[in-house]
């Protein structure tokens, strides 16, 4: 057996136009997914992680490349006879089947004797948390419990990988959460690998233990959640991956990994240092998240100095926009860790801000 | 100014209920214009006598006689064949037509799918004397030249005529089913494990079966209701109901002709039943 | 080979059966139609061996007797439609606001006529009006005539028994464009200024206009090539190009003209259809 669930080597797939051209919508990618991961391919609509999760199922085949699962090339394998089960955006329940219909539709294509169907299918929508609801109709059901009924009725099948393609997209956001950490507790507990599609940035984080960002066809990063938000290696992942401050500037010095960087000709910033490729002047932005950033209202040593020109409150957190210098500005988030009226800063208040130079990341640009 | 919105206010509402009761009247004027003719032609095919308008007592005798009128059961008999037969070719075919037009691109296939909409646009009576004309000038001395087999209008080539005319009823009504079919329902049963066959049997057909079932229904009703294709495609030996009723109705009114009437008026109400307890199960 | 790839060139096949029919029994004789209609009329009936070419008989359609029977079939096809679609829309609207639980009832009330036998409906209005049918039994029994009135055989009868017929045709497709309509969208309108009737004109019609459409064309088309119903009800006294072409192929035993002629009417028939297809679409599209 394989050291991976699901490889990827090289694996293009491109799509003829109206205009008779041919549109890549992958790009070479090669991925190796391991055993009883949860791995996830997140992106905005239109890069390309659906159709990857699509070829995996085997309803999109390769224009080149190749897709292994479980070490064995796919090569034009139908879907049908792939160990690997999906769960479709819209769920694809069968409307004219009960809810054990569709959950043992599956296992009657196995011919799997119907003792042993019935117990599997009880199982299954026992790990759902939807007992006793054989009977009942899709058309009959909440959103919540379609998706589960889907999620039951592709688990039963005991794949190698279980597919998901943006299973919860279709939930409002209380459910969705819910449903994120349950979808993780059911993996924890049939240890089945999961391949996730989200263009949800917070569900990837929350879920995966990888994540593969993709744009345009193309895997941009490949990362657990904490690289990925941490150490974001372009600035596509560092703008798609929750909020950031981008500066552009040049480079000044590079002093054991630490840099600094020239921001609008006047501002001097530090920080760690991403490429050890560097040249002095060479154009780069610096960025660095808003609640890395701190506030103060005196000079520190090497604080940045500005003005607070807009604060929106939002619960937990309280969000600045500060003025650094004649075209710069830079968000800050700071927690409300007090009450109410001790939420320190007014529009208009001169501040300084600090951070650490090894949470600023340098890109080139 | 507040006095003028409030008379303004009142005039419109006026206005809707007077619109109101105008549609109101419009629509029963409308059932009663549509229903008072057919009433008159029930009430009177139980009368007594011949006349169709003086009502002298009920009786049932024209029924009596519909059952041991020769050539009436003949035709039904027509009727019923050419309309059973057609309807399964006609459905077969249309309903692999719509799949095949749906699923698979294909060169030609606007130009099919003109050809295909064309019968139902152009006027029934052009339909019925093109086959005229082809089988008596053209398939008929084709079939003597080549098999020395001699054939005449009939059964057959009505039947023939119906099946060309209900194809693309069928299609349209299947087509339009598909419209809305969820391709991925498909694809799910196929991630599970199930072939292309399997997946056609129990899903796609399943769930295509209340248009094919509408689709077969009108094939049915249009065949049986048919006059000027069949007119034409009859020949004199073998008439169909609409023929037969067509002779009698040209020589006069009749109670017979009305007892027949409501026999028929019974047949499409069931049809109608049978169409609404399919349309519920959707 | 994939199944994928195996599919796609074996699955045209299945549109084989229908295409060979439809070619064989639809095209073909249109062809042969066309083929007839420029060749000389055999004595009795079929065409004249050997064969001889000629367009004698689309000459003789614009003879004005001929062009007089086109032009009042397109008057009476006319006609019909605009009652149809006139009474039919205020129907429609009003099956449209019926409530929901009595709506199928009241639907099933215009769908019982649509399958109904049409010679059977023509007759039942044919009954109707005959000389000792119940109009003229009522008229002389009130005394308000001496003798019965001759209510059938004449353009009165053909129309009034056209719309008759095709009335159900046109209430069901204004209905469903109805039914879909938002009526919210006339309270917008109301609310921005728009009475009642500009309301109706501004927003209503051209957003069920479809409807109307498919209406217009369901009752023209078969109104125009109509054969039973000018026959019954006209009882020969009424000439419409149906019967015209229907008596070529009878007693007249003149193949090739009515051959022309039905190619005429079809002719007619599609470009209208398509032309007046445009046009309305053209209606639309700045709205």
């Amino acid at each position: 057996m394989s050291d991976y669930a699901v490889e990827l080597i090289g694996v293009s797939k491109s799509f003829p136009t109206s205009k008779g051209e041919q549109i890549a919508a992958v790009d070479r990618i090669s991925l190796s997914i391991k055993h009883g991961e949860f791995f996830s391919l997140l992106g905005p609509s239109g890069c390309g992680k659906t159709t990857t999760l699509r070829m995996i199922a085997g309803f999109e085949l390769p224009t080149e490349g190749e897709i292994r699962i479980l070490g064995e090339s796919m090569g034009e394998t139908p879907p049908y006879q792939r160990r690997v089960n999906i769960v479709f955006q819209n769920y694809a329940l069968f409307p004219h089947m009960t809810v054990y219909g569709n959950v043992a539709f599956g296992l009657e294509m196995d011919k799997i004797p119907s003792p042993e169907i019935r117990e599997r299918v009880t199982e299954a929508l026992r790990l759902v948390r939807l007992p006793g609801m054989e009977d009942r109709r899709p058309k009959q059901l909440s959103g919540g419990q379609q998706q589960r009924v889907a999620l039951a009725r592709a688990l039963v099948k005991r794949p190698a990988v279980l597919l998901l393609d943006e299973p919860l997209g279709a939930l409002d956001l209380k459910l969705r959460k819910e449903m994120q950490l349950e979808l993780k507790h059911i993996q924890a507990e049939v240890g089945i690998t999961f391949i996730y599609v989200t263009h949800d940035q917070e569900e990837a984080l929350t879920m995966s233990d990888r994540i593969a960002v993709m744009s345009e066809g193309q895997v941009l990063q490949l990362g657990t959640a904490a690289e990925i938000y941490e150490s974001p290696l372009s600035r596509f992942v560092a703008d798609f991956i929750g909020e950031t401050n981008f500066l552009d500037g040049e480079l000044e010095t590079v002093r054991d990994g630490l840099a600094t960087v020239l921001v609008d000709g006047t501002l001097r910033l530090s920080a760690g240092s991403a490429a050890s490729d560097l040249r002095r002047g060479q154009p780069i932005i610096l960025t660095v998240r808003p609640e890395k950033i701190s506030l103060h209202s005196r000079q520190l040593d090497g604080a940045v100095a500005g003005q607070i020109e807009e604060l929106v409150y939002i619960g937990t957190d309280t969000r600045y926009q500060v003025r650094v210098s004649e075209g710069s500005r830079l968000v800050v988030r700071v927690q409300n860790s007090g009450s109410a009226d001790q939420a320190g800063f007014r529009q208009g208040d001169r501040v300084y801000l600090t951070w650490d130079p090894a949470v600023a990341r340098i890109l080139v640009r | 100014m507040i006095a003028g919105c409030a008379t303004r206010r009142g005039r419109g509402s006026l206005l809707l209920r007077l619109g109101k009761t105008a549609l109101g009247a419009n629509a029963w004027l409308i059932f009663a214009f549509l229903y008072i003719p057919i009433l008159v032609l029930i009430v009177f095919s139980f009368n007594d006598s011949r006349s169709v308008a003086h009502w002298t007592g009920f009786s049932m005798d024209w029924y009596l006689r519909l059952f041991s009128n020769e050539p009436l059961l003949r035709a039904a008999r027509n009727s019923l064949v050419i309309a059973g037969v057609s309807t399964l070719a006609a459905t077969a075919m249309g309903t692999l037509t719509a799949l095949g037009m749906d699923r698979y691109p294909f060169r030609l296939r606007s130009s099919f799918d003109a050809i295909l909409y064309l019968p139902i646009v152009i006027p029934e009576i052009v339909m019925g004397i093109s086959l005229l004309l082809f089988f008596n000038l053209a398939f008929f001395p084709l079939l003597q030249a080549l098999l020395h087999f001699r054939m005449t209008l009939g059964v057959p080539t009505i039947t023939v005529g119906h099946i060309a005319f209900n194809i693309p009823f069928v299609y349209v009504i299947v087509r339009a089913r598909l419209v809305g079919f969820d391709r991925t329902l498909e694809q799910a049963a196929q991630d599970l494990g199930a072939n292309e066959w399997r997946t056609f049997w129990r899903i796609t057909f399943p769930l295509l079966l209340p248009g094919i079932l509408g689709g077969a229904l009108m094939a049915f009703t249009l065949s049986l209701d048919d006059f000027l294709v069949t007119a034409f495609t009859a020949g004199t030996a073998s008439p169909t109901m609409p023929l037969y009723i067509y002779s009698l109705v040209r020589r006069g009114v009749t109670p017979e002709i009305n007892a027949l009437s409501t026999v028929l008026l019974a047949a499409s109400m069931g049809l109608v039943v049978i169409s609404l307890v399919l349309q519920r199960r959707r | 080979m994939s199944v994928r790839t195996e599919r796609r060139s074996r699955g045209p096949l299945i549109v084989l059966p229908a295409a060979l029919w439809l070619i064989l029994f639809f095209t073909l004789p249109l062809l042969i139609v066309v083929a007839i209609s420029l060749v000389e009329r055999g004595r009795a009936g079929g065409v004249k061996l050997p064969l001889v070419f000629t367009l004698e008989y689309y000459q003789r359609l614009v003879d004005p007797l001929y062009l007089g029977i086109f032009w009042s079939s397109i008057r009476i096809g006319l006609i019909v439609t605009g009652a149809c679609v006139l009474v039919g829309y205020p129907m429609a609207l009003f099956i449209s606001r019926v409530a929901p639980g009595r709506r199928n009832a009241v639907l099933l009330l215009v769908m019982i006529p649509f399958w109904t036998n049409f010679l059977v409906r023509t007759y039942a209005m044919k009954l109707l009006l005959s000389a000792e049918g119940v109009v003229n039994n009522l008229l002389v029994g009130a005394r308000l005539v001496d003798a019965p009135l001759n209510l059938l055989f004449n353009n009165f009868a053909v129309i009034l028994g056209l719309v008759y017929g095709y009335l159900p045709f046109a209430v069901l497709p204004m209905y469903t464009s109805i039914e879909k309509f938002d009526l919210t969208l006339v309270e917008a309108a109301a609310d921005l200024g728009a009475n009642l009737r500009r309301a109706f004109l501004r927003i209503m019609l051209p957003l069920t206009a479809p409807g109307i459409v498919a209406s217009v064309i369901l009752v023209f088309v078969p109104v125009v090539g109509a054969f039973i119903t000018p026959d019954i009800m006209g009882g020969g006294k009424v000439e419409m190009i149906g019967t015209l072409i229907n008596r070529q192929f009878g007693v007249a035993r003149n193949w090739p003209f009515g051959s022309a002629m039905s190619l005429a009417l079809m002719a007619m028939v599609v470009v209208g259809v398509v032309y007046y297809l445009r046009t309305s679409q053209e209606g639309e599209r700045p709205l």
